[in-house]
């Protein structure tokens, strides 16, 4: 996702300034995108460069921008394009674990328990801010809370996926290893 | 003080060359007002250790005490009676006795410990409205829901002064909403002053506890606690 599809879809509820465009934006988003005001101003004047939104006068020191035709057309057109896998951002602890099996001297299990430790930690607090959260929680938030629920225990299980796979790959399994098996042994268990 | 405290326990199964170690070396304790998830793939002795936790098996070496009593030192009928009063359990598959209404088959723990059927029938229906059931008391277990059932074994567990709650799969075949009402109701529990362990495969789960540990061939291989800094993680979510 881009932020300016984020302030699109924020404009086309009415003009706004950059200041309540960020606050919505952090609203919305359960601020889990924290924008600076920087990057508001930024995105707002390429937006009216390319005449997706157009300036109005100044209110009260503040310039207030409204959404363009050309604006509401590029904003149906996001909703309407499903993200494809490209969209989005390369899987860092993917590529990881994929360098760790394939260098020598690496502890795989040491790194995979390392992530799940760090993961389930991270779960474990999502969990227990929507537990917190009064019924019923304000919608947008509780989805966006939701994914990284989700997102979480995928990689979860991932990791559990990428633990049995060494297992079986180095017997027998060393139950606490402190020693990485012999460089020759390691080879790739995700292609 | 410590409601449950396993000290360096092994469980074998078995001699020789059959021997299988499915508890090796596990220590583990448990204090009030905590909840601690048990996860580890299947054979890593995660119902193995519950088991231990409730009375229902003894170690082959080391120690479980529950509210600072060895269970090794009890006779049977004093290790009954202490499961009966001090242990609540709640099992994948619920052990509900179908020819019983719902009330009597949480009450039946307590009549079985000597409490008065009518005493014993109060504590059952406000178990009973604690997991939010009240007024389906004289349903039989065929009569519910999986849901419903599941709350029933729930409020069996729960009821009296049950210190240690201990269940197995408890969200098992149920549906993500429900599973999430039940975790609520032994979360509330766990906050109000027992202690919990949950052996569950969803980490989703696992979640509500203070604290997870991973199982692997009987061994706890890590543990994880939350950090406390839920704000960061959302900042860096980005």
């Amino acid at each position: 996702m881009s932020i300016r599809h984020g302030l699109l879809a924020l404009l086309h509820r009415g003009p706004m300034h950059g200041y309540q465009l960020r606050t919505s934006f952090e609203e919305s988003t359960g601020a889990t995108w924290p924008l600076n005001i920087g990057q508001v101003y930024t995105t707002l004047s390429r937006l009216e460069r390319d005449g997706m939104v157009r300036g109005l006068p100044d209110d009260g020191g503040q310039r207030p921008y409204e959404i363009t035709e050309a604006g509401r057309t590029a904003l149906s057109d996001w909703f309407a394009t499903p993200l494809t896998r490209a969209d989005r951002p390369r899987d860092e602890l993917s590529i990881k674990l994929a360098l760790a099996v394939t260098t020598p001297g690496v502890d795989v299990q040491a790194v995979v328990q390392a992530q799940r430790t760090a993961t389930m930690q991270a779960l474990q607090e999502y969990t227990r801010l929507k537990t917190r959260e009064p019924e019923p929680a304000d919608l947008a938030w509780r989805l966006v809370l939701d994914a990284m629920i989700f997102q979480s225990e995928a990689e979860l299980r991932w990791l559990d996926h990428c633990e049995a796979s060494l297992v079986r790959h180095n017997q027998p399994p060393p139950v606490r290893s402190v020693t990485p098996a012999p460089a020759a042994e390691r080879r790739a268990v995700t292609s | 003080m410590t409601v449950l405290e396993i000290r360096d326990a092994y469980r074998t199964h078995g001699d020789g060359e059959a021997a299988v170690h499915a508890l090796r070396g596990v220590t583990l304790t448990v204090r009030p007002g905590e909840m601690v998830a048990v996860m580890g793939p299947s054979g890593s002795g995660k119902s193995t250790l519950l088991n231990l936790a409730g009375g229902l098996d003894r170690p082959t070496r080391g120690e479980v005490s529950v509210e600072g009593r060895q269970l090794r030192t009890l006779s049977k009928r004093q290790l009954a009676a202490m499961r009966r009063r001090s242990i609540g359990y709640v099992f994948q598959d619920l052990n509900l006795l179908p020819s019983l209404t719902a009330v009597e088959n949480i009450a039946l723990p307590l009549e079985l410990d000597g409490t008065g059927v009518r005493p014993a029938r109060r504590l059952a229906l406000a178990a009973l409205g604690e997991v939010g059931l009240a007024g389906l008391g004289t349903r039989f277990p065929d009569e519910m829901s999986g849901g419903q059932q599941q709350r029933v074994a729930i409020a069996r567990a729960l009821i009296g002064e049950r210190r240690l709650v201990l269940a197995d799969e408890p969200t098992g075949a149920l549906d993500s909403q429900t599973g999430e009402a039940v975790l609520r109701l032994l979360r509330t529990r766990v906050d109000a002053g027992a202690a919990g362990v949950l052996v569950t495969h969803e980490a989703r789960h696992a979640a509500w506890a203070d604290r997870v540990v991973f199982l692997r061939d009987g061994v706890i291989v890590d543990a994880s606690r939350p950090l406390g800094q839920a704000e960061q993680l959302l900042g860096s979510a980005s």
